[in-house]
């Protein structure tokens, strides 16, 4: 069965070879930095379950101790320039696009065709990673598609991987870092003791100020743990089930379901959601970090307004 | 109370802008430290959450595809292509996209589009090509197409993926509900994200819109 080991061999191997690139970059002052760190992420994808979890935290903290001290730099690989492009792009046309076209039409037809594939009486892909599973088969071909249809050298790839891994820089472990801490954050019970807190201050009988507290507490405690899953169990416990759906008889499925949207409205609101909202501005390039949070509050605060109104109307009737 | 110094933390070290990376490691260090656990046994616990979580950064692996395509002109085609569609804006562009990947999150097809495989090649290049037919020049204005790109996506992704029943987190607030005795079927939840995917594409959708009008304002352009 092929499943999360072969897609973390995959990305493993990538980030090796980008750490031997690294090491050879003369042109960077701090190669050994980036050699350093894309070798640990490397160690952590190939080997991670044989590290034990003390190994495993050592090197998160040496991962930590390399971007936050300034250790990494920024490459500079050649590359294109404009006008290169440019040229290349008139030439190639939208034959261009297939690769790129090709990671999402996988995506798509591997969640609708690996559920049915089974071999020798087992499915041939983990059905709880199909998403992934297919997410790695659509690069390999897209990347197969491309050494075909460009001709580049062989390590162009590599090099424009590492070109935009270096661009990303230490915020590469960020989304993994924060959903760690959420781990934490659970095993020390952190939530319990938010929720009991949000609870107490619920003024006994006054619906709207129930709603309020629900709607605005699932937003912002999924503002602190950049994640609306975490947020959920706590305040539904707290709040939406003790007061809302026991106390004021609300319909439990508007009130669930409804909260876990107003968390949402909350990821679209922090930086601790760093994958929706710290990398695509490191992707983009954009001088502020926080620059697509911005972005979204004129969309997320309406709706969050909308969601509270939503259960205050018909989840009560 | 010891146990809330993790968030006070975060909120104090993003604020003072320390590398959110050493912000994280501390604020976790803490919280395992205030709960009771010796730091041999915080750093085990961070270090399990850590190798737990190594999906989140499986993305990452679309990079050398999406360079290489960039290092032969894929943004520069993809913006030539919007050009040439002369009923193009970006308010329009972004508004297709937003229903797109709306009504694909709802089929439960949120993995076919993303910031590093779809937003970064194809969308903001194209909405940057859109915006400047309409007279957009700046580079402050640039970098806000791009953000608005990025969160188009983040929109459509968000307000569209819960009314699909296999979705995690209509089965998380099942799995929730049946600990209390509850008993719910995905259905009767899922509809109730329609309302909200709804007002998502309405209040993101006119902002889009809008955006249009203030760039014909601003620039007199022919739309």
């Amino acid at each position: 069965m092929i499943g999360l080991p072969a897609v973390y061999t995959l990305g493993g191997v990538m980030f090796a070879a980008v750490a031997v690139l690294s090491a050879t970059d003369r042109c960077n002052t701090r190669r050994w930095g980036n050699a350093a760190f894309w070798a640990l992420l490397a160690l952590s994808f190939l080997g991670g379950n044989r590290l034990g979890d003390f190994g495993n935290g050592v090197l998160v903290l040496a991962l930590v101790a390399l971007a936050g001290f300034g250790a990494l730099g920024r490459s500079h690989p050649a590359t294109t320039d404009a006008s290169e492009r440019a040229a290349s792009a008139a030439r190639l046309g939208n034959r261009l696009f297939i690769p790129a076209l090709t990671i999402p039409a996988v995506a798509l037809l591997g969640t609708l065709v690996f559920p049915h594939v089974v071999v020798a009486g087992a499915p041939l892909v983990d059905p709880k990673q199909l998403t992934l599973v297919s997410l790695g088969l659509g690069v390999v071909l897209a990347l197969g598609l491309g050494l075909a249809l460009l001709k580049p050298p062989l390590v162009a790839p590599l090099q424009e991987g590492r070109r935009l891994l270096d661009a990303v820089g230490w915020a590469v472990v960020l989304p993994q870092m924060l959903a760690a801490l959420g781990g934490v954050f659970a095993v020390a019970g952190v939530g319990a003791l938010v929720g009991h807190g949000v609870s107490s201050i619920i003024p006994s009988g006054n619906l709207l100020a129930a709603v309020c507290a629900y709607t605005f507490g699932m937003a912002a405690f999924t503002m602190v743990m950049g994640n609306a899953f975490a947020a959920f169990p706590v305040m539904m416990a707290a709040v939406g089930l003790p007061v809302l759906v026991h106390g004021f008889g609300g319909n439990p499925a508007v009130v669930a379901a409804v909260g876990m949207l107003s968390g949402f409205c909350g990821t679209l609101c922090t930086p601790m959601a760093a994958n929706f909202n710290i990398v695509p501005a490191t992707l983009l390039e954009l001088d502020d970090r926080n620059g697509v949070i911005k972005a979204q509050l004129a969309t997320a605060l309406p709706l969050l307004l909308f969601n509270t109104l939503l259960i205050y109307f018909v989840a009560f009737r | 109370m010891l146990l809330l110094s993790g968030i006070a933390i975060l909120v104090i070290g993003l604020v003072l802008r320390i590398n959110p990376l050493l912000v994280v490691a501390a604020a976790a260090l803490a919280t395992g430290l205030a709960a009771g656990l010796s730091p041999f046994a915080v750093i085990a616990v961070l270090g399990k959450a850590f190798n737990d979580s190594r999906y989140v950064s499986v993305i990452w692996i679309v990079l050398p595809v999406i360079g290489l395509l960039e290092r032969f002109g894929l943004q520069a085609r993809a913006a030539t292509l919007i050009a040439s569609i002369r009923a193009a804006t970006v308010g329009r562009l972004l508004l297709v996209y937003l229903i797109a990947r709306q009504l694909t999150a709802a089929l439960g097809l949120n993995a076919i589009a993303g910031h590093a495989q779809t937003v970064r090649p194809l969308l903001a290049p194209m909405a940057i090509a859109a915006a400047e037919k309409q007279g957009l020049a700046d580079e402050p204005g640039r970098q806000r197409i791009r953000a608005l790109a990025a969160a188009t996506d983040n929109v459509g992704v968000f307000f569209g993926e819960d009314i699909f029943l296999a979705v995690a987190s209509i089965l998380l607030i099942k799995g929730f509900l049946e600990n209390y005795g509850i008993m719910l079927a995905p259905l009767a939840l899922s509809v109730w994200a329609i309302p909200t995917a709804i007002a998502a594409f309405v209040v993101h959708g006119c902002r889009l819109l809008l955006l249009d009008r203030r760039l014909a304002q601003q620039n007199g352009a022919p739309r």
